[in-house]
Parts: structure tokens; sequence; C-alpha cells
């Protein structure tokens, strides 16, 4: 096992210097920090519009935009946060830096088409923002028919960027299937792997089986603003509902592409601050794979006021209520792991039992709204919007934030400032309850979601919820503060500073270029405290 | 049944640091050959859904708009795609025995028959437009057969009949771009070929565009009979 | 780590009878469309459609040599093409209104 760093003192961060060599890098764990730069960007542009959204929901009525701003506002914060920030968030950013590490490869198995997928996500980025100049994009991100179709904007532009994107993902996900399959250091068998890395497997499957109808929906809207072909228009004898099949067919496994990869961070976390190895592991790693599975068969449940059929809609009910079975024995496993471990309840740690409690309550809120008779009053309402942030900025978020505070001493050689990250945690947490908890009260009350003004008797809660949106917005600027003080002036790491026993703190921090300077091999689990 | 040589670390190609040997390198690129068109099976397929679904919805339409199609040269073409197909493996077969000049010979062929294919496309396009039959909202057929079978289906409740010409312009359209990579990509391979970086040891790049040029054929084995002949 | 596979060459012979093949089963299809099976027509044309696919799979494509892994890669992808298929047209069949079969 290597454990000296290169004697040089090189890795992978001097090793090359200069822009141009950032740019063309090969290595993973480069590509890995653009990635982190490149979602960091878009997270603050997204959480921007966020503020905006909160800022004109303070009260009823005008407070500072018009609603044709509201809508296109509304759709620029959505559009970013789920293609831009969450979706590669995890699995292009740690899992680029770490997977491989983990698994004791070299790199991942195309560096190329690895680098590629980066150019992917900023071009297509860059085409949907040129939406801006023209109008910008009103539908929302879901980008319905046949509104998307008639609305005179900029919206294909979004559209053609949000296609591009897609193939960022798309090619992540096949370079990390190969990279498992064909990359693992002698004896590290499936059995044997992180659960990271089944995690991100099991998202790899759904990035580059789901992806591509998400990229022939997207084409077939442009083909339709552009030439009117009629497949979702029902003035020409299309179907919009077949729309929505199409777009939640790629759009259901997308949430679950968000946060497969949270539950693989979580799981490192609780196992690494109880310092004590995972309670269930096969379970663990199985779920994840079952999980990708079913979320193919339950994305009706986004369109069970579409118009859909009863029958189909019942179909989709029953399913979707399967999928909290494997989420759950995930749940009931970290919580077993916790249990007479070692606990250390540094800020990693505090994310991840965050999540647990976040993730639980979206999560039970999701099975409530796969009912398919509570979701008719639901749909469309802030509970569902309540829903969604819990799990992914309750549940993701709270993970990125983690892994990058748990993975920051590998990736910089650098501690963070503990208790800045600690107090990081106490806004986005408080902040984050204070901000969507009520809107499940919302919800429940009947307060549409994707409105730009709303009833007086929901004022009172709304402002509740807008005050916690700047207390969240304030936890992610300390965050964003203690990351970059800890780059620049951060006390120096050791190769292991948390005792943990995956295969990326068996080498220097940062490690040299090449991972490790003699190939590893693996005799045992990943998770072997005594 | 016969064996090539290893393809082994030493000698030829020299494969990328992470990989343990050429031949390592060689099955991991396969791999994800396989996995990119996994990508490419469903992104078309999207395609082939919606076509099925509206077929069952609107069977009449479907069937009088393939009556604009002459399956002969969608014969035409399958089989020109097919041997195309045979003559990309047969590069592979004279590269694994190394043999340059019948590669070579072979990606030539390849690369016409894509020529020939899209030339057949550019006949049977010009003709529709020519008659007006544009996809989605300039269609405007000239004939007032056309227009009265229109009008006919409308009335029908049987479906609008540029909506088969919008599936037709898609789905060829699409795979005619596909056409045009899989004729770049061969391109590439023969100027490589050209430059002797190819032979029993190593022929990757060969394999991978061989297979995603294999998957264009399989793609069109199931457009023809579905827009040329079942209509 | 590394594979132990021999790298297989199929002989020409099998080349040239696979393309026999595909042209046979193409001329086939292209009969077969003359007559009218009703209901059947799509079936049957879709059945040699698959067989001819089949053949460029297994033969051109390799599959039938080839690490099984690659087979399954395949599959899973149709796989997951026909549960898009399926539930959509689920929905459309079930609707209540004129084409249903409810």
């Amino acid at each position: 096992m290597a454990t000296a760093a290169a004697p040089s003192g090189k890795n992978y961060l001097n090793e090359k210097s200069g822009l141009w060599s950032w740019l063309t890098t090969l290595d993973h764990k480069r590509i890995g920090i653009l990635y982190m730069i490149a979602v960091m960007t878009f997270f603050a542009i997204g959480g921007t519009f966020a503020m905006l959204i909160r800022l004109e929901l303070f009260s009823v009525g005008k407070t500072i935009m018009d609603a044709r701003t509201y809508n296109q506002v509304m759709t620029f914060h959505g559009a970013i946060m789920v293609f831009m920030v969450i979706i590669p968030g995890i699995p292009a950013f740690l899992g680029n830096f770490i997977l491989p590490m983990q698994i004791g490869a070299k790199d991942v198995a195309f560096p190329r088409v690895n680098l590629m997928s980066w150019y992917c996500l900023l071009i297509g980025a860059s085409i949907a923002f040129f939406s801006l100049f023209y109008n910008g994009v009103d539908t929302g991100w879901t980008f319905y028919t046949p509104y998307s179709i008639t609305t005179q904007n900029g919206t294909i532009m979004m559209v053609v960027g949000a296609f591009i994107i897609g193939f960022s993902s798309i090619l992540t996900g096949l370079n990390f299937i190969a990279t498992v399959h064909k990359l693992r250091a002698p004896g590290m068998s499936f059995w044997r792997m992180p659960l990271f890395i089944w995690a991100l497997y099991s998202t790899a499957l759904l990035q580059v089986l789901a992806t591509p109808v998400l990229a022939i929906t997207l084409l077939c809207l442009t083909v339709e603003r552009v030439f009117g072909i009629g497949i979702f228009d029902p003035k020409l004898g299309g179907d919009p509902v077949l729309f929505q099949h199409f777009f939640w067919f790629y759009s259901h496994p997308a949430v679950y592409i968000m946060i497969l990869p949270a539950m693989g961070v979580v799981s490192e976390l609780i196992v690494a601050f109880s310092h004590k190895t995972i309670f269930g592991y096969k379970a663990i790693a199985l779920s994840s794979v079952g999980i990708a599975a079913v979320s193919f068969f339950v994305w009706g449940h986004h369109m069970f006021v579409s118009g859909q059929s009863e029958v189909a809609g019942i179909l989709f009910s029953f399913i979707t209520m399967l999928v909290g079975v494997p989420t759950a024995i995930k749940v009931f496993n970290w919580v077993a792991t916790l249990y007479k471990g070692s606990i250390r309840f540094d800020s990693p740690l505090l994310f991840a039992l965050g999540f647990l409690f976040l993730f639980t309550i979206g999560g039970v809120t999701g099975i409530m709204l796969a009912v398919i008779g509570v979701d008719v009053h639901f749909h469309d309402t802030y509970f569902v919007v309540a829903h969604f942030h819990y799990v992914m900025v309750g549940g993701t978020l709270m993970a990125i934030m983690g892994g990058i505070y748990y993975w920051f001493p590998k990736m910089f050689g650098r501690m963070v400032n503990e208790f800045w990250a600690r107090i990081s945690f106490v806004f986005i947490f408080v902040g984050f309850n204070v901000t969507f908890f009520p809107q499940f009260i919302l919800g429940a009350m009947g307060m549409p979601r994707r409105y730009y003004d709303y009833l007086p008797e929901y004022e009172s809660l709304n402002k509740i919820s807008s005050v916690g949106a700047w207390t969240i917005g304030t936890g992610f600027l300390v965050g964003l503060f203690v990351i970059i003080h800890g780059m620049l002036k951060g006390e120096k790491a050791g190769n292991n500073p948390w005792g943990a026993k995956t295969l990326e703190w068996q080498t220097s921090s940062p490690p040299p270029h090449e991972n490790f300077l003699v190939q590893p091999v693996v005799t045992a689990g990943p998770y072997e405290y005594r | 049944m016969s064996t090539a040589n290893h393809a082994t670390a030493h000698g030829g190609h020299h494969h990328a640091h992470h990989y343990d040997s050429a031949e390592h390198e060689y099955n991991t690129s396969k791999f994800g050959t396989w996995l990119f068109l996994a990508t490419e099976i469903l992104m078309f397929g999207g395609l082939f859904v919606g076509y099925i679904l509206f077929h069952e919805k609107y069977p009449e339409m479907f069937h009088d708009g393939s009556t604009f199609l002459n399956w002969r040269l969608g014969a035409l073409n399958t089989v020109v795609l097919l041997i195309s197909s045979l003559t990309m493996a047969l590069s592979i077969y004279y590269a694994q025995v190394n043999k340059k000049n019948l590669t070579l010979l072979n990606l030539y062929i390849t690369l016409g028959c894509g020529f020939i294919f899209l030339i057949v496309k550019y006949i049977e396009y010009t003709h529709k437009f020519h008659e007006g039959l544009y996809p989605g909202r300039w269609f405007n057929p000239t004939e007032p057969e056309v227009q009265e079978m229109a009008k006919h289906l409308l009335d029908q409740g049987h479906g609008h009949l540029n909506m088969y010409f919008s599936f037709y312009f898609t789905m060829t359209g699409l795979h005619a771009s596909h056409v045009i990579t899989g004729m770049g990509l061969i391109t590439w391979l023969i100027v490589r070929t050209h430059r002797s970086e190819f032979g029993p040891q190593y022929y990757t790049p060969l394999e991978c565009v061989g297979l995603f040029w294999h998957l264009v054929d399989l793609i069109w084995i199931y457009l023809f009979p579905l827009l040329y002949l079942i209509g | 780590m590394e594979d132990q596979q021999h790298h297989h060459i199929i002989p020409l012979k099998v080349y040239f009878s696979v393309i026999a093949l595909l042209l046979v089963l193409t001329a086939i299809t292209v009969a077969a469309a003359q007559v009218n099976f009703g209901p059947w027509n799509t079936v049957i044309a879709m059945a040699i459609a698959s067989i001819k696919a089949g053949f460029v799979l297994a033969f051109f494509m390799h599959l039938k040599y080839d690490n099984k892994l690659y087979v399954a890669v395949f599959g899973t992808a149709l796989f997951f093409l026909i549960v898009l298929y399926l539930f959509s047209w689920l929905d459309t069949v079930t609707r209540i209104g004129v084409n249903s079969i409810l």
C-alpha cells in the first residue's frame, strides 16, 4: 500500500501550471476540480434566482418584478439547479475525483471523453443562458407542451443547451460504468467496493439509459417549434401528454441521478465518523441498484392530473410506493451504523445527520404524494415544492457539503476551519427548515406553485419562508468562504486526517498525478475498522 | 476458426498509462462503445415509440402516407447499407490478418456505400419537396388529389397527413445525420490506415467505428419496413 | 484484471453467408409486403427485420463471440425502451374516449 507522498512533493495540483494545462487536462482529479468550479458558479447563479423568487413572494402583489419576469426567473432557477447543479454536482465533481482512487485506478476509462463532458456542460450552459437575450424562457424547467411550442422567446436555446448538457451527463455515466467494470485494482471484487462506488455505478446506469430519451424529447420539441411537426401539438393531431411521458421517462430517473450519489456520500461519511463498519453493506449496495431499476417504472406519478388514464395512474401510484422500500432500508442501516459507533461530530458528519433528518421528511412526503388520491389535491401546490426541496436540498445539497468538507483535505492537502464549517451547517440546516417547512403547510392550504401572486391568507407563511431563504443563503456564503479560505490558508493535512479506511486515504494529500505510487492490491472489504 | 496473435503490450501500439495492457484497453474501448450504442438505441427508440403510438391511433393516415414512398428506393438503400456493413466488417478482418490494402479497399467501399445512400435520400427528399410535401407547418401539397386525401383524412378524424411526413423526415433525417457522422469517422479511419496505424496488434478504432456503423445499419433495417412497407 | 480473450477472427465464409442471408431476407420482406396479411402485416415485417438485426448483431457486430456483458448492455437498453412504449401505450389505450378499450 502506498502511503508516502511522491518524493519530489509533486502532486496533481502543482505538477503542471498555467490555465492551459488545466483546460486541456486529462487528469480526472483536475477535471473534478473544473467541475467543482463550474457547478459552484452555476449554484451561485441559480441561488440568486432563488433569492429573487423569495423576494418577490415576500408579500402579496408585485414586490420587485412583474409576472412575465417572475415566470422567467422561476424557470431559470429550476433549469439551472436541475441541469447544471444537482445532476452533475456529485457525480462529475466528487465522483470524478474520488471514484478512480477508491477503486485503486490511475484514472477513469476514457480521460478524453471525461474532459469533453466538462466542455459539454459549459457549452450547453452558455447556450442556455444565451436565451436571456431573447426574452428568456417562461415555461418552467419542464417545458410542457403546447405552451412551450408557442411561447415566443428563447425556449429553443435553453432546450438546445439542455440537450448538450445531457451529453455531459451521458458521457460521465458511460465513463464510470466502464471504469468500475474494467479498472478496479487487483483483489477488489464488486463486493469490496466502497458504497460510494455502488452509488455512482447505479447513477451511471441511469445517466446512460435515461438521458437519451430526454435528448430525443428535446430534439422533438425543437423540431416542433421550428418545423411545426405536430407530435405534441393537439392542433395538429399530436398529444401533449405524450410529451410528458417522454419527458418524465428521463426526469424521474433523473431525480435518482440526483439522490443516489448523495446517499453514497452519506454512507462514506457515517462510516468514517462513527469509525465503524457499515451495517448491512450488501443491502445498501443492492438497494442502490434496486432504486435505479425501479425508478424507470414510476414516471407517471408526475402526471396523475395531466389527462393520463386512471388505469395508468393507479399502476404508477402503486409502483412508486415500492421505491420507498429500498430507500428506507438505507436509512435504517445508516442509523444502525451510528449505533455504538465512536462518533465524532465533525462538520461532515453534521451534514450527514442533517441529511438523515431532512431526506427522511422529503422521502416520506414523497410517499404521500405517490398516493394518487392525495396527489390530486397536492399536485402543483407548494406541498410538492417543499417535498422536492427537502430531498434535493435537504438531501443532495447537504451531502455535497458534507462530501466537500470530508474530502477537502484529500483534494487540497489542507483542512477547513472547523468552527466556521459548523456555522455554515447551522445556518443552512436551520434556514432550510424555516424556508421549506412552511411550504408544506402552504401547499396543504392550497397555494399553487409557479404562481407570481397569491391570496392574502398565504402571506405570513410566505414571509417566514423568505426569511429562511436569506438564512440559507448566508449559510452557503459562509460555506463558500470556508472553502476558499481553506484552499488558500487551511492548516496542512496529512494523508488520512479522519482515519478512514477507503483507498483514497492511503495515498498522499493532495494525491500525485498517478494517484498511487504503487498499485494497491486489495485484500479486504472497504470498511475494516477494528 | 482461427485466432490472431495476442495484442500484447510489447511491440505495436502503445496503450494509455492507466491500462495494464493493450488488450485491457481494447476490451474497455469496446465496452465503452457498446454503452454508447445503448444510448443511441434509447434515443432513436424514442422516435420509434412515438411512431408506433401514432400509427396505432391513425392507421389510415399512415397507410395513405406510405404510398408516397418509393419502396424500390428504400429497398435499394437497405441493400446498400447491408453491403456497407459487410465491407466494414471485412475491413476489420483484413486488419486482423495484416492486409492493409484490403482494409483500405473495404473502408473506401463502405464510404462509397454511404455516399450512395445519401444520394438516394437526396433524390427522395427533393422529389417530395417538389410536390410540396414538406414536414410540419410547411406541408403544402401541390397535387389536388393529395390535398383531397389530406382533407378526407382530417374530416374522417384520421389525423393530419402532414404528421406522417413529420415522422418520415425526422426519423430519416436523424438517421441520415448519423450516416454522415459515420462517414466522417470512416474517413478518419482511412487516413489512419494509410499511415499504417492499424494491424493485428491494434485495430481498436476500426472495431469501435464499425460497431457504430452497424448500428446505423440496424436502425435502417427497422426504418425501411416501418416507413416504406407496413403502411 | 485483463481478459484472457483471444482475438477471434470470423472466417470470410461466415461473413459472406451472412450477407447472402440478409439480402434474401430483404427480398422476402419486400415480397411479403406485396401481400396483405391484415393485422399481421406489422408483425411479419418486424419479425423479419428482427431476424436480420439478429444476424447483424451476432456476426457483423461480433456478439456471438464476445463477452456476454455486451449482450447485457444491448438487451438492457432494449428492455427499457420497451418499458417506455408499454406504459405510454397503456395510458393511451385506457383513456376513456374515442379509441379506448374500456
